[in-house]
């Protein structure tokens, strides 16, 4: 009893938070190694990508409120996602044509794109407080839980519970379903394909017949979607503020590289890890612990490894673990 | 590189943290395609006094060199280090600039076409490295050879695979997770996909076994038997010239010695000047 007692509490603060955000961050880390393994350079602009497709979601999503058009308990930005990932996606995709591209032609070295990702990552930064500010948004509505601690304790009879709320139900259920889908499409359909022959060996692509310019094309589509979808997913869950999607890049590179640079499967699995160490390294287990162990033993102090402001720091640690130890990262990403 | 293009300066590439290999491809995107003349006559495939060398200003590596290749023949390349025996590929493939001489296809003047084009004009081409996308299957780098194919290609895959069996067991497994020499089937079988009119092999058997070396002869020559022609630029010249139609010995980007492949191989002065007598 008192076992399960500490599961519960350990389902409530760790397991449902870790599992949210880790599918969040795995879909931005996926936008990530796309960019690294089609375009062939680290996209520092992706963070600020996302807030700037979020943007336009919360824009739709205010429209949508005061035309009084809401989707009952669904959140009504679901309803304004498409219409924020077109929006991204032109954005993108008129970035690539007007910056990206004039280097590609050059054939520039990664290592410049990667700097002039910097460039267009202040623009976004910009181009973000210009339109929506650096403060808070919250556009979320609907309902606020799937079910609440309250009323899973009354339904199991425990002393503790744990509650699923909406966002984090629908976090998980749309990661999956675009986990799928994209899955689906490289490894099924002839552009998805092409793709990865892209990323594998791009002279071979060339000779082959694969048009170089709308694999980068369907790639910042893809990439548009991911991102804005991710930063819906994270504003929904947590908030909308722009600043704290510039500091995502972070725990999203370390998820992209723990994984592999370049390897899709590894970014969902890099995703995890950092949420799940980034939760449990700064969360307090004094609580778990007084349930799971006999009386005697219970601890004292808060058994909190790190507070919680130095949660990036756990990012930075399992960055610089895995490349000093496993630089290729989990799924034998491209290279690093 | 780089000295005059900033953009290509290679200062900080090494940190693939950040950037990943394999940019900048070799293959130039941004070349169009120049005009195609009738040239009637001649071999099916010609390359004739050729002269260039890589890039607008790089020096010459090919000096008026002739390559030709007829239906039903395996030509083969030879000569020692530095020869230019894989630049003279290129050269008929279209990867460098020629400044004299000009390649012609089943009566066509094609010098002015990119690779690309003449991919689409009917030539495979197999280059030496890098030449499979290694994180796909077997089956995919041939879906990816019939990239350019707008029709059913099922019935080339069959015969791909009835060429290389062994293929057909792994067409699931990655290619890069294959031996030396199945990649090599892997790559002929991915030029062969687009069922082209010309087969050209840069190297093939380099770095595979004996054993594996003679059975990759027999495919090619299987290859060359259902009428299509084989070019080849070999290092194992010896083994190469037996079983080759058509000879040419290359020193210093030059023809040096022409003719068919027992005759080469008989030759006292190619015996002794790289044969090892």
């Amino acid at each position: 009893m008192e076992l399960l007692n500490a599961l519960m509490v350990l389902m409530n603060f760790v397991i449902v938070p870790a599992l949210t955000y880790g599918s969040q961050l795995a879909l931005g880390a996926l936008g990530v190694t796309l960019v690294y393994g089609i375009l062939r350079f680290s996209n520092f602009a992706h963070g600020d990508g996302m807030a700037l497709g979020t943007t336009a979601v919360i824009l739709f999503t205010w429209w949508f409120q005061s035309l009084g058009i809401s989707l009952g308990p669904v959140p009504t930005a679901l309803l304004a996602l498409p219409f924020g990932i077109a929006a991204a996606a032109a954005l993108m995709l008129g970035t690539d044509r007007v910056v990206y591209r004039f280097y590609r032609t050059q054939k520039a070295k990664p290592v410049i794109l990667v700097i002039v990702s910097m460039g267009v990552m202040f623009i976004y930064n910009g181009i973000t407080r210009f339109i929506i500010g650096p403060d808070d948004q919250n556009f979320a509505d609907g309902a606020r839980f799937l079910f609440t601690v309250r009323e899973f304790r009354d339904w199991s009879g425990l002393d503790e519970g744990f509650g699923i709320r909406s966002t984090q139900a629908l976090t998980v259920v749309t990661a999956v379903i675009v986990v799928a889908a994209l899955f689906w499409f490289l490894n099924r359909t002839r552009t998805g394909k092409s793709m990865r022959a892209f990323s594998d060996n791009e002279d071979l692509a060339l000779l082959s017949g694969i048009n170089p310019e709308k694999v980068v094309a369907v790639t910042w589509l893809l990439v548009a979607a991911l991102a804005t979808i991710a930063g819906t997913l994270y504003g929904l869950d947590k908030s909308f503020k722009p600043f704290t999607y510039f500091q995502l890049l972070l725990p999203i590179f370390a998820a992209a590289i723990v994984g592999g640079l370049g390897s899709p499967l590894g970014a969902i699995a890099g995703g995890f890890i950092i949420a799940f160490s980034e939760v449990t390294v700064t969360y307090a287990w004094k609580k778990v612990l007084e349930y799971a162990l006999p009386e005697a033993l219970a601890p004292e102090g808060l058994m909190q490894l790190m507070s919680t402001e130095y949660k990036f720091a756990v990012s930075f640690m399992i960055l610089v673990v895995v490349l000093l130890f496993k630089p290729t990262g989990l799924f034998k990403g491209k290279a690093v | 590189m780089g000295g005059e293009n900033p953009y290509q300066d290679d200062r900080g590439n090494r940190d693939r943290s950040i950037t990943a290999d394999g940019a900048g491809a070799s293959v130039d995107v941004t070349r169009r395609d120049g005009p195609v003349a009738v040239s009637p006559g001649g071999p099916f495939l010609e390359g004739r006094a050729m002269t260039g060398g890589y890039g607008k200003s790089g020096p010459d590596i090919l000096h008026g060199c002739t390559i030709a290749v007829d239906r039903g023949e395996i030509a083969v390349i030879v000569g020692p280090n530095g020869a230019g025996k894989s630049t003279a590929m290129k050269a008929l493939f279209g990867m460098l600039d020629l400044r004299e001489g000009k390649v012609t296809l089943d009566g066509l003047d094609i010098t002015a076409l990119t690779p690309q084009a003449r991919v689409r004009a009917g030539m495979g081409f197999v280059p030496q490295t890098h030449n499979i996308f290694p994180t796909m299957t077997v089956e995919e780098n041939l879906e990816m050879g019939a990239f350019i194919r707008t029709d059913d290609y099922r019935g080339t895959m069959e015969q791909v695979y009835d060429l290389f069996p062994i293929l057909k067991d792994k067409r699931r497994q990655n290619a890069g997770e294959l031996s030396g020499g199945q990649r090599q089937q892997v790559a002929v079988g991915r030029a062969l996909m687009t069922q082209p009119k010309v087969l050209m092999l840069d190297e093939p058997t380099a770095g595979v076994s004996p054993i594996v070396m003679d059975e990759l002869f027999d495919r090619i020559i299987e290859v060359a038997r259902t009428g299509l022609p084989v070019l080849m630029v070999e290092q194992n010249a010896r083994q190469a010239l037996e079983i080759a139609d058509k000879g040419y010995v290359l020193v210093q980007g030059a023809n040096a010695h022409t003719g068919t492949g027992k005759g080469l191989l008989a030759d006292a002065e190619v015996r002794k000047s790289f044969l090892g007598g």
